[in-house]
């Protein structure tokens, strides 16, 4: 028992404790220095910013994805089942070259896209294209159970009397969706916030502009100054721990809300 | 005789008949109108295949554009095969560290009660939301020259950094959660009830363990060490900050991915992330195998 509990806090807590404790060493001075120069907030505006539309979107096509696959039979329906996982399972790296080369000027999508005057590669429209690609899983595979579970017979029951099916959608099977969809938006901002491996290529990197802030630790590290980024990081970690707290007790209210139905 | 039977036949006939009725009456009521049905599945389709199937296929068509000879080639480079090679060992290594704390801890967690169960849950949870990027920052901060620990390694001539343990260490730091989340839930459903028999018949605790709680869990332990390991292979982020892009030494497949995508290599760079994708595809179709295992298994324990 003690042993677990020391393994874990060796392998995760030490860790996390170093960075803030190497971020303590810094001045509240020179930490506000580090976070407010232009390059810093530009970049972090940038992770939050899209990652926070990506998720936007994400909430949106992940409904309807798990709409047709729980309510509808359509051909090859297992089939995109199981695709929506391949973002889980697809190594980021693999993800950023695939997207980069099928959005890049010269690409399947890309070609078609800039002859109407769209750029995507190498503009925070990648950015946020890398970002959309990352985050649909975590929405889909929240959401989905829940959908599958929720009671027939309440829908019937307002059908009945005399609901429209838009007033049934709206005020019976959003309300009890609510938790889960939360909880797939708070994951896949999480996620989108902190991804690197399939944005980096797509992105850019122009500072400023298409940098995000997990590149610019990496660009501080290169250069050696790490109290950059670890304050940078300092930043990111308390975000990821109030994603965390949020999402636990968006879990809790989701059980508490069981037994009244 | 005959009137007998053919009464209730005719009877449980109407009866079915509406019975179907209803059942279809009722499907009407939790339904959309046809146009709407298409809309919504022909948006999932394109969704879907726009932005998970194309650069999916991409991969592949890349990878072959000049020929399964070309393909080869790339992969039988002496730094494709030190990659490879490095992958594997780190994969290895990383999966058995997390398998062991993984049963470990989801042991303690689901048999046992005690105090700051929910913290040790959310300590379990955390690499799945930290950046990538900061999970490798933190090993640079404790093992890197101006780290934690730096000096002292440096005295004693020990390599973490930009090395093999490094990579391995970042790596288990990621794919932690993997195996403890998919045993967790498991375990605690199964409860407590098996083993206190087996211990009460005179078992020891470790052949409880070994008879009674693995056969139980096996299942959930492939699925958490399958997820586990192609998160392993796969890292790219966390083992970029710690490697230190040392040519045939310590790149791993994903990082060369990076390296020859921006030499402009693109059938290399597309053929070892095309052996990326495959690993990824084979183990989403075993993992649809494992989940059909596992919810059999649900079915047995709900009787």
């Amino acid at each position: 028992m003690g042993l677990t509990l020391t393994w874990l806090s060796v392998i995760i807590l030490l860790p996390l404790a170093g960075l803030f404790l190497k971020s303590l060493e810094l001045s509240p001075e020179q930490f506000w220095n580090i976070l407010s120069s232009r390059r810093t907030l530009n970049a972090l505006r940038v992770s939050f910013g899209l990652a926070f539309a990506a998720a936007c979107v994400n909430l949106v096509m992940g409904s309807i994805i798990v709409w047709a696959l729980v309510r509808y039979r359509f051909p090859g329906r297992r089939l995109f089942d199981a695709i929506v996982d391949v973002p889980f399972a697809l190594p980021t790296a693999v993800a950023g070259v695939a997207l980069t080369a099928l959005f890049a000027e010269k690409g399947w999508l890309g070609a078609p896209l800039a002859a109407l005057g769209i750029k995507v590669a190498f503009t925070p429209v990648g950015i946020f294209v890398a970002m959309i690609f990352i985050g649909i899983p975590f929405v889909v595979r929240t959401v989905q159970p829940v959908l599958q579970d929720l009671d027939p017979e309440i829908e019937e029951a307002a059908g009945s009397l005399g609901a429209s099916r838009w007033q049934t959608i709206i005020r019976v099977i959003l309300p009890s969706l609510a938790p889960a969809l939360l909880t797939g938006l708070a994951l896949a901002f999480a996620r989108a916030v902190g991804e690197y491996g399939s944005v980096i290529f797509i992105a850019g990197n122009l500072p400023n502009v298409s940098e995000i802030a997990p590149l610019l630790i990496v660009i501080r590290l290169s250069e050696f100054r790490c109290a950059d980024a670890t304050a940078i990081a300092a930043v990111m970690l308390v975000v990821s721990f109030v994603i965390i707290f949020a999402v636990n007790r968006l879990q809790r209210w989701a059980q508490n809300r069981v037994p009244a139905r | 005789m005959t009137m007998q039977i053919a009464e209730p036949v005719s009877l449980s006939q109407s009866a079915a008949k509406a019975r179907a009725h209803a059942a279809a009456a009722r499907n009407n009521l939790r339904t959309e109108p046809k146009a709407v049905r298409i809309a919504i599945i022909a948006l999932a389709i394109v969704f879907l295949s726009v932005f998970i199937v194309l650069p999916l296929v991409l991969v592949f068509a890349q990878a072959f554009s000049k020929g399964i000879l070309a393909y080869l080639a790339a992969l039988a480079e002496p730094e494709a095969l030190a990659a490879i090679k490095l992958t594997l060992v780190v994969a290895t290594i990383s999966v058995s560290l997390n398998l062991i704390f993984g049963l470990v801890a989801a042991w303690a967690i689901a048999k046992f009660e005690f105090t700051g169960k929910t913290f040790l849950i959310t300590l379990i949870d955390l690499p799945f939301s930290v950046s990538p990027v900061i999970s490798g920052l933190v090993f640079v901060l404790l093992f890197g020259a101006q780290g934690y620990f730096g000096g002292w390694l440096r005295d004693h001539d020990i390599q973490i950094l930009f090395a093999v343990p490094g990579i391995a260490l970042a790596t288990t730091f990621v794919t932690f959660p993997f195996v403890a989340r998919a045993l967790i839930p498991l375990m605690q459903e199964q409860g407590t009830q098996e083993e206190e028999a087996a211990i009460s018949l005179g078992a020891s605790g470790l052949q409880t363990f070994f008879r009674v709680t693995l056969p139980n869990i096996k299942w959930g332990v492939l699925y958490g060490v399958l997820l586990c390991n192609a998160r392993a292979m796969g890292e790219f982020g966390a083992v970029s900050v710690v490697s230190g892009h040392i040519r045939g030494e310590t790149n791993t497949m994903p990082l060369l991915v990076e390296i020859l995508y921006n030499e402009y290599q693109f059938v290399a760079a597309f053929a070892i992330a095309s052996l990326l994708a495959m690993l990824a595809l084979i183990t989403l179709i075993a993992k649809t195998i494992l989940e059909r295992h596992l919810d059999e298994g649900h079915d047995i324990n709900d009787d």
